[in-house]
């Protein structure tokens, strides 16, 4: 299936003869590939996983710190998520918790008790041993790094110690319930550094060297701007039960290249010179559909592309307006801009979310409503087709990231949308910074973004007043049940509680979802058993290459 | 001699202090800071609690009076230290020292090739000697002014990288991934010094010592290349000076379309990510560079016409 042409190893002579060569060639490739009878022969035959290799995968973004205690960026995550381990993982069909560094553990009722039980035998890359006192001393540390790690102290809000009870066995103690802190040792930011790592000051941490875990692969070397390059971890045989495999990872190393240009990345896979690539753009995605390629895509976990509503603006705080705005969106329209690895929002959470409940009863579209709930309020279309009451028109701003190249063409329909209701949306693309300057404006009606993590426990932390930094919508209903929430360990109990909230969230327009972001990866036909984890992530423990 | 390279070097001083401390309190002028960018997770919309924001500017000094941050700056730079990077918790001088190779390197050769071709185009141009196509040629540096670098660059890769396979489109390793950027930086290099050259060329043929040289039975091409042409090299070479600070915001372009490392990406990234160590080393360092080689520009003009007296 492999197209050979234009490998960068090959040197000739730009000749359109040629070229018109290297075309019939690879076409003809393609029709073999297609045409023979033998596809399943040989694909069984290639099943067999294969180990050595190199991948090159080309990534956005330049990852800055590789602490992933720290730093949150999805290239840094995408590079430590290889090389730590966590003592929980997540299934990502399932959302059940597995056994990884912990083969077992036990949660009190209220969930402010965690024990867990350590497997025997893990070393760290640097050859110290995992013990009960290196789980403590991270999690300790994390605490009092604070500032620095702010958004993995939410993990661990509450936090009251934790005591090694033997060389194995590890408890976690919190002052006040915290059912989502199972989850969160699921996840990258809270996995286990080693003792040397922990020790450091949080600026060293940063450093190429001290990223020191008991993952399959350990980082070679990070140059900024350019690569990372992480080796194969000899004797490693301590994977989640989440992976396919027991034994040391197949890849003999893995590369990342720093390419920020989303079109170099795609010429790049397609021309042979990468394996793979992170941060597909909607518009290339078309090319990867063909000549062997293949799409890898997940939506992130947790709370999808919503318009958040702020309190304290004009017009959003008005539940008439923001109910109007729920019902009147038709989300199904949003497919016509998004491509076939991003869907248009269906709860408040992204079906990948363990938890989720399909909300679409209550966000069918219903423009007729929506235009009856502003008319008896009193909003009157103008001139400009604008609904205005007390003489003041019926405009609101939204605020989001203009990285994020999705954003703009979903708003664009939205606003499209409103405009047939009678409401003007103003659509303010901004870059990080001023993005979160402009969050902070109480006048601003609608943030717009997403929220990654896969538990329940983002909802309080995206929509509870108690958790916020900035006023809430809320009511008295909704604080209580994330407070029940977070004290309930038993997760089918917990699930329930977490399907209420989503009804009401959407009830009371507190929150008004749009659609789901989602990663999108690509890889050439060699590569085998890419995957991503719950937090949708690369995994590249069970990858290996066909070739 | 002693009094203008004191002058020059005062001179210089000067203008180093200008462009730190207009930066410094540029970067103030921008929304949000280091602090809250790193502690929303530098990529994503996180609000973040204000006293963990307040405990994280302490740690950094970013909660001082201004002015007492900008004098701790200031004082680091006269004890030689830049200080550390608030995104990456690297030391700025290792940071730029590792980045300012590549740079050099890819700046440096942009201007080699931009000049040989500019003035190889110039002279080819002025040498034409039927009006039709000399006016046709002469519009070439024109259009390549106005081609965008990342623009000359994205269709090089395509072709050559990509169609073509011939070279690398990403990283810095080795000759062959030099040969695109610096064919792409150099491009509107090579443009300017053409249009500039071939101007001035044709000032000067109009000159009478050309007229001299001609009757006195030199032939045309060696009056060309050995008279006209080197008196009309003034100008270009100035104009070369300059771009020296055109070639540094051109490596930003460069270094991004072709991934590879370099002051142009620690400088964006530190940007993004309002480093202000950071932008303050890459500012001093690029204002360096420029005041250095504008200095041998000034240096280098009496050799080139012994009327201009370096002591005056």
């Amino acid at each position: 299936m492999r197209v050979t042409a234009s490998r960068p190893g090959q040197r000739r002579r730009p000749s359109t003869l040629a070229r018109a060569g290297v075309g019939l060639a690879a076409a003809a490739t393609l029709l073999v590939a297609c045409s023979s009878g033998d596809g399943a022969a040989s694909s069984s035959a290639s099943d067999t996983p294969r180990r050595g290799g190199a991948l090159k995968i080309g990534v956005a973004g330049d990852p800055g710190c590789l602490d992933p205690q720290q730093n949150g960026n999805a290239s840094s995550i995408n590079i430590s998520r290889q090389v730590v381990d966590s003592l929980t993982d997540l299934d990502p069909q399932t959302g059940a918790t597995a056994p990884w560094l912990a083969t077992s553990w036990t949660v009190n009722p209220d969930a402010t008790q965690f024990t867990f039980t350590l497997r025997d035998g893990v070393t760290f890359s640097d050859g110290s041993p995992l013990t009960a006192e290196v789980v403590k001393k991270n999690f300790d540390t994390v605490v009092t790094l604070g500032a620095a790690t702010s958004l993995v102290t939410g993990y661990l809000a509450g936090y009251q110690g934790t005591t090694a009870l033997d060389a194995h066995t590890v408890r976690v103690d919190f002052k006040q319930p915290n059912a989502g802190f199972l989850q969160a040792t699921s996840v990258v930011q809270l996995g286990i550094l080693s003792a040397g790592t922990v020790a450091k000051s949080a600026a060293e941490r940063c450093q190429a060297g001290n990223l020191v875990g008991t993952g399959p692969f350990v980082l070679e070397s990070y140059t900024a701007n350019q690569s990372a390059l992480l080796n194969r971890r000899a004797g490693y045989a301590w994977p989640s039960e989440v992976s396919r495999h027991r034994d040391e990872a197949y890849l003999d190393s893995v590369e990342f290249d720093i390419v920020s240009e989303a079109s170099v990345r795609t010429g790049a896979l397609q021309s042979g010179q990468l394996d793979a690539v992170t941060d597909v753009q909607p518009d290339d995605e078309a090319s990867f559909g063909s000549g062997g390629f293949s799409l890898l895509a997940r939506a992130n976990p947790g709370v999808v592309n919503t318009l958040f509503p702020k309190p304290t603006s004009a017009f959003a705080a008005d539940p008439v307006i923001r109910k109007a705005i729920q019902t009147g969106l038709d989300r199904s329209q949003l497919t016509a801009v998004l491509s076939g690895s991003y869907q248009p929002a269906t709860s408040v959470l992204a079906k990948t979310t363990p938890g989720y409940k399909d909300e679409q009863p209550a966000l069918k579209s219903d423009p007729a409503a929506a235009g009856k709930l502003l008319d008896d309020a009193g909003w009157a279309k103008g001139g400009d087709g604008i609904r205005a009451k007390d003489g003041r028109r019926l405009s609101l701003d939204v605020v989001f990231i203009s990285s994020v190249v999705t954003n703009q063409s979903v708003l664009a329909v939205v606003q499209q949308q409103l405009k047939d209701l009678g409401i003007e949306l103003k659509l303010r693309p901004l870059a990080v910074a001023d993005y979160l300057k402009a969050a902070q404006d109480p006048t601003v009606n609608f943030t717009f973004g997403n929220f990654t993590r896969p538990d329940l426990d983002i909802l309080r932390s995206a929509f509870s007043s108690a958790a916020a930094t900035s006023p809430k919508l809320t009511d008295d209903a909704l604080e209580q049940l994330y407070v029940r929430a977070r004290s309930t360990a038993d997760a089918t109990a917990r699930a329930a509680i977490g399907a209420e909230i989503q009804d009401r969230l959407i009830a009371g327009a507190y929150a008004i979802p749009v659609y789901e972001l989602s990663q999108v990866a690509a890889h050439s036909g060699a590569v085998r058993g890419l995957r991503f984890e719950s937090s949708s992530r690369l995994v590249f423990y069970d990858t290996w290459l066909d070739r | 001699m002693t009094g203008y390279a004191l002058r020059r070097v005062g001179q210089a001083i000067l203008v180093l202090w200008a462009a730190y401390t207009l930066t410094f309190f540029a970067v103030f002028l921008l929304p949000s800071d280091a602090a809250e960018i790193m502690a929303a997770g530098s990529d994503s919309t996180n609000s973040v609690d204000p006293a963990t924001l307040a405990e994280f500017r302490a740690r950094y000094g970013l909660d001082q009076p201004l002015h007492l941050q900008y004098l701790r700056a200031l004082g680091g730079v006269f004890r030689g230290d830049l200080g550390t990077s608030i995104h990456t918790g690297r030391p700025v001088a290792r940071m730029l020292g590792e980045a300012i190779g590549p740079t050099v390197t890819l700046a440096a050769l942009g201007m080699l090739v931009g000049v040989l071709l500019g003035a190889a185009l110039a002279v080819a141009i002025t040498l034409v000697p039927r009006r039709g196509p000399r006016h046709l040629l002469a519009t070439v540096p024109a259009v390549g002014i106005s081609v965008p670098t990342f623009c000359v660059g994205l269709v090089l890769l395509q072709v050559v990288s990509f169609q073509w396979g011939l070279l690398p489109a990403f990283g810095s390793s080795g000759f062959e991934s030099l040969v695109l950027p610096v064919l792409a930086l150099s491009l509107p290099v090579a443009a300017l010094i053409a249009q500039l050259l071939s101007k001035s060329i044709e000032a000067e043929r109009s000159a009478e010592y050309a007229d001299i040289a001609l009757a006195k039975g030199l032939s045309r091409l060696r009056v060309h290349l050995a008279h006209v042409v080197r008196n009309a090299l003034l100008p270009a070479f100035t104009m070369a000076g300059l771009l020296a600070g055109e070639l540094f915001g051109g490596s930003i372009v460069v270094e991004t379309v072709f991934s590879r490392a370099g002051l142009g990406r620690v400088a964006l990234s530190a940007v993004q990510a309002r480093d202000l160590p950071v932008i303050l080393g890459v500012v001093t360092v690029g204002a360096c560079v420029f005041i250095v080689v504008n200095l041998a520009v000034d240096l280098l003009y009496p050799l080139l016409d012994p009327r201009i007296a370096v002591a005056r």
